[in-house]
């Protein structure tokens, strides 16, 4: 009767353990997979972003043709962004794209017919659409990264995290002077339509 | 995207919101089964004085129920409604619009339906019964007054309460509070009318009249003081929380806080707002309601509270 007994509370524990493990083991996957979904956000606007890139230096192109390395740099984050591989790299490549962007909308300013033109000032209407988008896919995703790597670094999670090759993810970083540069860009009423140097 | 995927991440605490999303869906069961005992309860008294037969309760009570159960899902129809909410596109509405996508993006909720009203004094509120049904409405008066980031802070306060699903027991609130209130003014009516020409029946219609009579003005003194009360006890916190969470999301708790105060600065009265809606609204928009009575009443948190908190974040 008493082994019985004994039998009875070691199964018991048995499962209750079971069903807190399968829990700590499904919280890390749930966690990996919502770090993939929030980055799926970011990266809908990075292509987004590289796909208006063409049309854009084909557009300066035809006013200011003479401004090459601007252009070429341009090009050449924009190839960057579509090569890269991982967060880090994407985040790296996005950066880079957003401050020679920065410096082509600056050498703009100084071709009023450009600044007129009906095309250029759509696309950068949608490209500083896009920079506030990512910035707001990559606070989601940030978020998610977060909850997930503590998930992966904390007891209990940690000894599955290790057993089953949870590894922390990337976060996507940027850089610090774009944000000071979108605080600056707040500070004075957006009374006319955006100017430049939001973008 | 998985529902729940999609949500607790989002809001940066997740436990919190956890927390808030499943005492909201409590909440709405309770209060739909208090809104059918309670006005169930009452209208088998009536009946029972004016000398139904009991067995016609039963009947009353399913009716109640199906009311309660249709509000559910027609409720954010009705308060949009009431309030002459227009939906609008893209195109009509470029900024406002955008504000809301980049808000869904960074909170990880659906894109819900968005709307304006056609009316000066600026304020918002969101509707729904849950983030994949729900929508975002802004005054013109919001549209015109507020720049970008204040619209930003006022709509990531929004947002938070559809991601928390406080619009579900907000939304439901309109339309049950809303008959409750409707029922004690024409049971006045009624009574005034009814108590006329019976006068001259037996002694004990005469009786049965003056129960009802009694019933009718207990309900109509009642009623409405439930309904406030209803309306006080699950939206001032909302606001707190929501504040919070919406600073959180839109990273710029200065600029919610110059929205509120610009909000109530500003003297137009919102004319689409009413008893059942004002407790949605971002800051309350029923002005003349100043006295000391009225302040127990109110369904929304002193302003000044609520800058104070936010400047201090």
């Amino acid at each position: 009767m008493n082994t019985l007994i004994v039998v009875g509370i070691i199964v018991a524990a048995v499962v209750v353990l079971g069903f807190i493990l399968v829990g700590l083991y499904n919280s890390l996957v749930q966690g990996r997979l919502r770090v993939k979904e929030a980055y799926s956000g970011i990266d809908v606007q990075l292509k987004r972003r590289a796909s208006l890139v063409p049309n854009l230096v084909e557009t300066v192109k035809g006013y200011a043709a003479h401004e090459k390395e601007v252009l070429e740099n341009v090009t050449r984050a924009r190839a960057m962004l579509q090569q890269a591989g991982s967060p880090g790299q994407a985040a790296e490549a996005n950066n880079m794209l957003t401050s020679t962007l920065r410096s082509l909308f600056a050498v703009a300013e100084a071709y009023p017919d450009l600044k007129a033109n009906q095309n250029f000032l759509e696309l950068q209407r949608e490209l500083s659409d896009i920079e506030e988008k990512i910035a707001y896919a990559r606070q989601f995703y940030n978020s998610n990264v977060l909850s997930y790597n503590t998930k992966t670094a904390t007891f209990p999670s940690v000894i599955f995290a290790g057993m089953f090759g949870f590894k922390p993810e990337e976060f996507f970083e940027a850089e610090e002077e774009e944000r000071q540069d979108i605080k600056v860009s707040f500070a004075p009423p957006p009374a006319a339509p955006p100017p430049a140097a939001t973008t | 995207m998985p529902e729940t995927g999609s949500l607790d991440g989002g809001m940066q605490a997740p436990v919190l919101i956890y927390d808030r999303i499943n005492a909201n869906k409590r909440q709405t069961w309770l209060m739909m089964f208090v809104f059918v005992a309670v006005l169930g309860g009452f209208a088998t008294v009536v009946g029972l004085a004016v000398g139904l037969p009991w067995q016609a309760a039963p009947f009353v009570i399913a009716g109640l129920a199906a009311y309660a159960f249709i509000s559910y899902y027609v409720s954010s129809s009705v308060a949009l409604a009431v309030s002459s909410a227009r939906e609008v596109t893209k195109e009509q509405e470029p900024e406002y619009y955008r504000i809301v996508e980049n808000l869904c993006i960074g909170s990880g909720l659906p894109m819900p339906k968005v709307y304006v009203i056609e009316d000066g004094a600026p304020n918002a509120f969101a509707t729904g019964r849950d983030p994949k049904h729900a929508s975002v409405t802004v005054t013109r008066g919001l549209l015109d007054k507020l720049d970008k980031a204040e619209l930003e802070g006022v709509i990531a306060h929004e947002m938070s309460h559809i991601g928390n699903y406080d619009i579900r027991i907000m939304t439901l609130t309109v339309v049950l509070v809303g008959l409750v209130a409707l029922l004690a003014d024409f049971f006045m009516r009624w009574t005034w009318f009814g108590s006329g020409h019976r006068k001259s029946n037996s002694d004990r219609g005469g009786n049965a009249q003056l129960i009802l009579f009694a019933v009718a003005i207990l309900f109509a003194i009642l009623a409405p003081i439930a309904a406030q009360l209803i309306q006080l006890a699950i939206s001032r916190r909302r606001e707190y929380l929501a504040d919070a969470s919406g600073a959180l999301l839109c990273r710029n708790p200065d600029a919610l806080a110059r929205a509120l105060e610009k909000i109530t600065a500003d003297a137009d009265p919102l004319e689409e707002a009413n008893k059942a809606t004002a407790h949605l609204y971002f800051a309350n928009p029923l002005r003349d309601h100043k006295s000391a009575f009225n302040g127990l009443f109110n369904t929304h948190p002193p302003v000044e509270e609520r800058i104070r908190l936010l400047r201090a974040m």
